[in-house]
């Protein structure tokens, strides 16, 4: 097993890294080894991770180190499990992430991603195309407008570029919407996301995400200010129409 | 006497309950569907249980103790909770709830027990036991050397059993029901007549023992007449053989107050009882499910009488009626059985509860129906520990075991286990740092360690060290077992236990340890990182400085893992040093009950950054907060316990919020069979299962009237949440509970 210290320094095969989670249970079939990587080049108003926004920071892992950790975790997944990169934006490192995969592969282990879709390099789909079981794509908002409040970043579109790279490749996806009241739980934005996608065939499921407060003390220690401090959290009753709005659209609605 | 509907085996002729069990067993694969809830009877019972122990809570604890009656196997009248609504009768006492005074362990304790509720001991039996009788305790301390006496003092043993009953051994209480006790009485009879000359120590010995195991089995006969029970006959139905089984075992308890009385493995051995008479058509399902709930609240309601103190130790009252469920045959047939199902029941049909213990004997090829109902039942009720099935039965070599109070294995009825709590090896590790003086007082505990003078701590000669001092440490802790094992077999013999075992078993002598987890992380402070002691003017380590970071047991890093494999391996290797007495073979436990906030407090700060008094991990568990990168992480640092150096029981406690285990119960189901499936197959022993929200044991706390049957594991066994003390139960809340962003 290769240690921090022992790490030889050739970015091919380092990741940067947040954080690991040995036991997930949400971002993924089953349970699942997280990795959450450092950097992601959107910054969310609600993100429940800030801390993994910037692209400084984080801890170098070699491939191998994660894969050694891994393997150790493998009894635990079941028939279902395996491993999700989670972010910070997955993505962003695809180039060192394709190796990993691979292994992941050759070693029977379910892939997934959970990403925002913005980037759609060589690497990615590479990653995506050859080594990749799930993609979780996460849909911010269905107006330019609202994209942009979210994520600071323009152009809604690298979402959908995105759903329709992976439609075209016939492999698994799920969606994921995060609901904030007055923001993006209105019945018409619901209602229109469902109907961008209600052909698609490669959409398993869609996980909504019922807005939390969780992260706001994340915010608050970056010394960063939380624009939706005055949002508040989704009643049970908010969640079941958002619920019964989606399903006609989708094989499957979950909330997560 | 009917033909009896059973197939032969090697049980006919000789005293084989598991012959009969491997013969007879219909494992079942189905799922839990057939199962029944309560009788009005079991529902009128429960009431009645429930409005007992309410007045025991409310009442310090204690709903009555009997101050004129020595405890035996045929003491007291009979007793019942509402005669017409038991199918399964038998009380300790002639009434629900009552204490009683068992003095032989030591009569010391019990005065001081009464003292303590306002009571004193029939005048009678005070001066019987002050002037005239000798009891387990006074044997002891007779025999301690001033060596042990410090090291007893100082905290460095604690917990042993040389004031109170040792417990841990399992009678076959299967035995009763399948031969009766003529059969059994005749078996001991010629056990003796065997026992010949020349009359040594040992011969003799055991000659009086099964002499006492015969007429133990006469007065189960006389308390089966109390009850109107002919109990000298095999038992002949469903009904009976719980009866008969239940019989045996409260024999044992009215007889004995050992720290923890398991029951077995009776689940699997009943229902071969309870099947035949489904198929003939004498029972129903309900009337079956009848039996198993009356027989497990009877268990439920068996009470000891304990001095305040052995809260410390073993908090929130508990019995450990450990009863042993599922496995698998070594022919690769499951021992699930629909009793195993009926068992697990009763925490829907009488709500959750610490007692009994229930165990799950776990292995990857269990039935999937029954894997997914015991995962249900553990995220539902938090009343269940799983053990590794699979692994015990490689390296102990047997198919037909119990657990013996949380994790320790034993053959049933062929081998039993001499309980001596544990030693602390954080401590330990303390000592072999200040030339073998107590960290606290300073007293000289054992010569041989040079004093450490360096300003950071070196890796490789605190090793050296730490070897002696385990070494010293080993030795005085096996002459104090030897000392309490003899004193106890000569003034407490558990006789009624004995009968049911064979004569002559196979004895582990049962060591253990506490504050593994901080030995562990100390070391690797000191391997990996600088550790500057902080020494007072008598050159005492007062506190230490880490300089840089070091890898902490808890997050799956080999690195410390393995220190802590290690550490166990290294003292598992020095207790098997010395003579013992009846040559048991030395076996070592990672388990602390509750003891970890005892041991804590009397434990100076140690090379990890621990402050002085905080208090350990329980167990095996890694400490509080240092388990970084979540549930399996943590899982398999444990994993790398070896168990073949610690085959008394590694155990570990896992706390998860719900919602961390999936977002809904039926993926929360298969992600803890998925967690039981990895664990064990990455050759872990032991865990306990807590799935609870903080809130709901913070509003325990504040409102304990609102959840009088809230159920936590802590170290190898569940408690009533509301019975622990405010420190333990704040203790509990501070544990890792897993829980994700």
């Amino acid at each position: 097993m290769l240690f921090l210290s022992e790490i030889i320094k050739t970015q091919d095969n380092i990741l940067n890294v947040h954080s690991i989670e040995s036991f997930g249970t949400h971002d993924g079939p089953g349970v699942r080894f997280v990795i959450f990587l450092q950097g992601c080049k959107l910054k969310c108003l609600y993100c429940h991770n800030p801390d993994t926004i910037g692209l400084e920071g984080g801890k170098p892992y070699h491939i191998e180190t994660l894969f050694s950790l891994i393997l150790k975790s493998k009894p635990y997944f079941g028939k279902n499990g395996g491993v999700t990169v989670s972010g910070g934006e997955p993505l962003l490192q695809a180039k060192a992430l394709i190796p990993l995969f691979k292994k992941l592969k050759e070693a029977g282990i379910h892939t997934a991603l959970d990403t925002n879709g913005r980037i759609l390099n060589h690497f990615a789909q590479e990653l995506l195309d050859a080594y990749t079981d799930l993609v979780m794509l996460d849909v911010k908002h269905m107006t330019e407008e609202g994209y942009q409040y979210i994520t600071g970043m323009k152009n809604k579109e690298t979402t959908f570029n995105f759903s329709r790279y992976r439609e075209l490749s016939s492999k698994p996806m799920w969606l994921r919407y995060v609901l904030i009241p007055g923001l993006t739980d209105q019945t018409e934005l619901l209602q229109s996301m469902g109907n961008y996608f209600k052909n698609y065939k490669t959409i398993e499921r869609l996980e909504i995400q019922p807005y939390h407060k969780l992260g706001v003390h994340k915010w608050d220690a970056l010394g960063w200010d939380y624009k939706l401090k005055n949002a508040r959290e989704n009643t049970i009753e908010e969640i079941e129409h958002a619920v019964q709005t989606l399903k006609p659209y989708f094989k499957k609605v979950v909330v997560n | 006497m009917e033909v009896k509907p059973f197939l032969d085996g090697l049980w006919t002729e000789s005293v084989n309950v598991r012959s009969f069990v491997f013969n007879n067993i219909t494992p079942y694969h189905g799922n839990a569907e057939f199962l029944e809830g309560p009788t009005f009877r079991t529902k009128k019972l429960w009431s009645i249980c429930k409005k007992a122990m309410a007045e025991e809570r409310n009442n310090n604890g204690i709903r009555s103790i009997d101050t004129e009656t020595i405890s035996t196997i045929d003491a007291f009248d009979p007793g019942y909770i509402d005669k017409e609504s038991e199918v399964i009768v038998g009380l300790q006492t002639d009434d629900l709830l009552k204490r009683t005074m068992k003095p032989f362990g030591g009569f010391k304790v019990v005065n001081k027990a009464l003292s303590e509720y306002g009571l004193k001991p029939n005048k009678k039996i005070k001066e019987l036991f002050s002037k005239y009788v000798k009891t387990h305790n006074d044997g002891v301390f007779d025999a301690y050397n001033d060596e042990i006496k410090k090291y007893r003092s100082l905290g460095i043993l604690t917990g042993l059993p040389d004031n109170y009953a040792r417990g841990r051994i399992i009678g076959d209480y299967r035995r009763l029901a399948l031969y009766g006790l003529d059969f059994l009485i005749k078996k001991k009879t010629e056990d003796l007549a065997k026992v010949t000359g020349p009359m040594t120590d040992d011969v003799i010995r055991l000659r009086e023992e099964i002499s006492e195991q015969i007429k133990a089995l006469r007065a189960m006969k006389r308390l089966g007449d109390k009850y109107g029970l002919d109990l000298s006959r095999p038992a002949q139905n469903a009904q009976e053989a719980v009866q008969w089984t239940y019989m045996a075992y409260l024999a044992a308890v009215k007889e004995q107050d050992g720290a923890a009385m398991s029951l077995g493995n009776v689940s699997t051995f009943l229902d071969i009882y309870i099947e035949n008479d489904l198929q003939k058509g004498r029972i129903t399902e309900a009337e079956a499910q009848e039996y198993i709930d009356q027989l497990v609240m009877k268990l439920r309601m068996v009470r000891h009488l304990r001095m305040k103190a052995y809260e410390e130790i073993f908090a929130g009252d508990p019995t450990w009626v450990t009863e042993a469920i599922g496995g698998m045959f070594s022919d690769s047939r499951t021992k699930v059985t629909k009793t195993s199902f009926r068992f697990l029941n009763t925490l829907y049909n009488l709500g959750p509860s610490p007692e009994p213990n229930m165990t799950v004997l776990w292995s990857e090829d269990l039935p999937e129906n029954f894997k997914k109902f015991c995962a249900k039942v553990a995220i539902e009720t938090s009343s269940l520990q799983f053990e590794n099935d699979r692994l015990m039965r490689e390296l102990r070599h047997s198919d037909d075991y119990g657990i013996a109070c949380c994790v320790s294995h034993q053959d049933l009825g062929k081998s039993i286990q001499f309980f001596g709590a544990r030693t602390n090896l954080a401590k330990t590790l303390l000592l072999a740092l200040n030339g073998g003086r107590c960290e606290l007082t300073g007293v000289q505990i054992f010569e041989g360690v040079p004093l450490d003078k360096d300003e950071y701590l070196d890796f490789d000669k605190v090793m050296t060290n730490f070897k002696i001092a385990m070494q010293e440490i080993a030795r005085v802790y096996s002459d104090t077992m030897n000392i309490i094992h003899f004193m106890h077999d000569k003034y407490y013999y558990e006789k009624a236990q004995m009968a049911l075992i064979d004569t002559n078993p196979h004895i582990n002598i049962a060591y253990g340890i506490a504050g593994l987890s901080i030995v562990a992380d100390s070391l690797s402070a000191i391997k990996y990182a600088k550790v500057k002691p902080v020494r007072n003017e008598k050159g005492l380590t007062v506190d230490f400085k880490i300089e840089g970071e070091f890898p902490k047991y808890g997050n799956d890093d080999d690195r410390v893992d393995q220190l802590a494999a290690q550490a166990v391996s290294d003292f598992n290797h020095e207790l098997k040093q010395f003579p013992v007495y009846k040559n048991a073979e030395p076996s070592l436990s990672v388990l602390t009950i509750t003891s970890n906030i005892a041991y804590g407090r009397k434990t100076g700060a140690t090379p990890d950054g621990r402050a002085q008094g905080v208090p350990f991990a329980p167990g095996a568990n890694p400490m509080q907060g240092r388990d970084e990168n979540g549930a399996i992480a943590s899982l398999n640092s444990v994993a790398k316990i070896n168990y073949s150096d610690a085959q008394d029981g590694i155990s570990n406690t896992f706390s998860i919020v719900p919602k961390s285990l999936g977002p809904d119960i039926e993926t929360r189901v298969e992600n803890l069979t998925s967690i039981l499936d990895g664990y064990f197959e990455n050759n872990a022993q032991h865990i306990n299962i807590n799935v609870l929200d903080k809130e709901t044991l913070l509003d325990a706390m504040k409102h304990p009237e609102n959840y009088p049957q809230l159920t936590v594991r802590v170290s190898g066994y569940a408690v009533n949440f509301v019975r622990l003390t405010r420190e333990q139960q704040i203790e509990v809340i501070s544990r890792s509970f897993h829980e994700m962003m």
